[in-house]
């Protein structure tokens, strides 16, 4: 690692002023939410960082991950950070191939062992190891290998973090996050279907700044990014608490932009920070663009009814429930009649009447 | 691994619902049927007014209480009514609640201002509160109050609170609306089963007294 040139060689190479580098030293600052008096530790930290070693192993997945997190509005300033890690194995990403790629992991693996970042997308089919091989070898084997020499083990993408579209009912594949493979090491997930690319650098800076890994929620997911709900910080949340609701995509309620919820709007149950950091160089997300939130950065999203309807409307069909229940209930009410009927029958036929006669016998 | 709360989410919006429903529906038909199958001795006595009127205005002169109700029991008659008007429109008129009626039967209106329904939750949480405390402050209303009656209480109040909390996102929102669907589903469940049936018999049971008043030329 020491041979490797420092973020601030690698900046100054690419033309970056310094200017520019203390900017995003002062949005990333702002995006860990930390103080903003940060921001010049953050700058010192990054400036001094060796260019840590980073393998990147891709399982079950589609290849979204990483088009999010390379693609993040080139050239900016967080495609420079991410250039300025040293990935040393990434087979999307890498020109070498076969032999000779493996051979380039296992040399970072061995010469940065205990230092290097893994980094993982895609889960991992447990069903049947054929499912998916790299070189001959099982996804859950290279992950054992590669996990035990990681200083840290980060799982991007829904299905790294949480088995995603891949275990899907009926998980086909026998497919597992990353967290249920590595139990030994902190996972830090990183969920969306794709992650947004400014968390994805946040959480290196933040390795970077202060080697070590940031707060984690109960799912593995650095609190600072995840902490909110995106209706907790939607801009079309006060149409919500006004009771103003799109009904359909074009309808008048949807060109004012009122809210997406009766559109089957994910946004109340899904944790993320769409709504704030937004996507591509923070142009929009999704719900600005008109449709609802899906919910892809939370557990079993797939598995969580239509994407189209409301977050608390019922998944099923109750009509033919309905429909045994009432005969069901038919059927007792006239036997509960009928036992009544008879009852009253038979009250009727032991009553004895109460003469006068008798009534004076009592007094 | 899950969001904490959304198992139990799904579970409400799926089989729970289903139970709740199925459950509901075949209390409600049990018990509608089992009341209008009770009969009565034929009446034999020339009738000295018309039942039909009489039950007819029955149906609305119970909208007012009776002469002198109103000084003795005044918490329990301006909550009461304020309460009733409360759950109505919090239930069928909050766009969320149309939105699951929608989704589920077809059919929607029009709901009316959520920031409304806010307030109205929380002036209809706080008048139970009150005709409960009012229940168990007189010695002779809580002599006849029974387990039910308490019941009931929370059963109609935990759906409320629930709702409240998650529409002003108090804790964590998935949990809170879970419990939220989840009590909803057992106050249907169980409305059948429970005094809540009022609120399918209060039309036909004024109907009954008043026709069976105005059949003797009296007011009921």
């Amino acid at each position: 690692m020491a041979n490797k040139p420092i973020l601030k060689e690698v900046l100054r190479d690419r033309g970056v002023s310094r200017r520019g580098f203390m900017r995003y030293c002062a949005t990333l600052t702002s995006l860990m939410a930390l103080p903003a008096a940060m921001a010049p530790k953050v700058a010192q930290a990054l400036e001094g960082a060796p260019r840590p070693s980073v393998i990147w192993l891709s399982f079950q997945e589609c290849t979204g991950c990483t088009e999010s997190i390379t693609r993040s509005s080139a050239p900016s300033l967080e495609d420079l950070i991410f250039n300025a890690i040293s990935l040393d194995y990434h087979h999307t990403l890498q020109a070498a191939s076969g032999h000779a790629a493996e051979a380039a992991r296992e040399a970072a693996m061995k010469a940065q062992d205990g230092k290097y970042l893994l980094i993982v997308d895609g889960s991992i089919p447990l069903g049947n190891p054929g499912y998916s091989t790299i070189a001959g070898i099982s996804n859950e084997d290279m992950l054992r290998d590669a996990a035990k020499g990681a200083a840290a083990i980060i799982a991007v993408g829904s299905c790294a973090a949480y088995g995603g579209l891949p275990m899907a009912d009926p998980n086909p594949t026998g497919a597992v996050s990353v967290s249920q493979i590595i139990t030994d090491k902190p996972v830090v997930n990183i969920p969306g279907c794709p992650p947004i690319a400014a968390v994805m650098t946040g959480v290196l800076a933040h390795f970077l700044t202060f080697q070590g890994l940031p707060d984690l929620d109960e799912l593995g997911r650095p609190v600072v990014f995840y902490g909110d709900t995106i209706h907790d910080r939607c801009y079309r949340r006060p149409f919500y608490n006004q009771g103003l609701f799109a009904k359909g995509f074009d309808d008048e309620g949807a060109r004012k932009g009122w809210c997406l919820y009766e559109l089957g709007c994910k946004g109340p149950v899904t944790r993320n920070a769409c709504a704030t950091i937004k996507w591509n160089g923070g142009v929009s997300f999704p719900i600005q663009s008109g449709h609802g939130c899906i919910g892809c950065s939370q557990p079993d999203f797939w598995d969580a009814g239509s994407l189209y309807t409301a977050v608390a409307s019922p998944t099923a069909d109750i009509t033919p429930v309905a429909g045994m229940a009432a005969a069901a209930g038919v059927g007792a009410g006239v036997a509960v009649a009928a036992l009544n009927a008879q009852s009253k029958k038979k009250t009727a036929s032991e009553s004895t009447p109460v003469t006068v006669q008798e009534l004076g016998d009592k007094q | 691994m899950t969001e904490p709360g959304m198992d139990l989410l799904m579970w409400a919006r799926g089989t729970g619902f289903q139970i709740a429903i199925g459950v509901f529906l075949f209390g409600l038909v049990l018990r509608l049927i089992e009341i209008f199958a009770l009969r009565r001795k034929a009446d034999v006595a020339p009738p000295k007014g018309d039942a039909v009127s009489g039950g007819l205005r029955t149906i609305f002169t119970r909208f007012v209480p009776a002469p002198g109700f109103a000084a003795l029991l005044p918490a329990q008659i301006i909550g009461g009514v304020i309460f009733h008007f409360g759950l109505l429109f919090i239930v069928f008129f909050f766009v969320p609640h149309i939105a699951v009626i929608k989704d589920t039967f077809g059919v929607s209106w029009p709901g009316i201002s959520s920031a409304v329904i806010n307030a109205l939750t929380v002036l209809t949480v706080a008048i139970l509160v009150v005709l409960l405390v009012v229940r168990l402050k007189h010695p002779v209303r809580r002599y006849l109050s029974d387990f039910q009656d308490y019941f009931i209480w929370a059963l109609t109040v935990v759906p409320l609170v629930s709702g409240y909390m998650a529409f002003n996102a108090v804790g964590p929102y998935t949990i809170v609306l879970a419990i939220h669907v989840l009590s909803a589903e057992l106050l249907i469940a169980l409305i059948p089963f429970t005094r809540l049936t009022h609120a399918f018999t209060w039309v036909s049971s004024r109907y009954y007294n008043g026709a069976f008043a105005g059949r003797k030329g009296t007011m009921s």
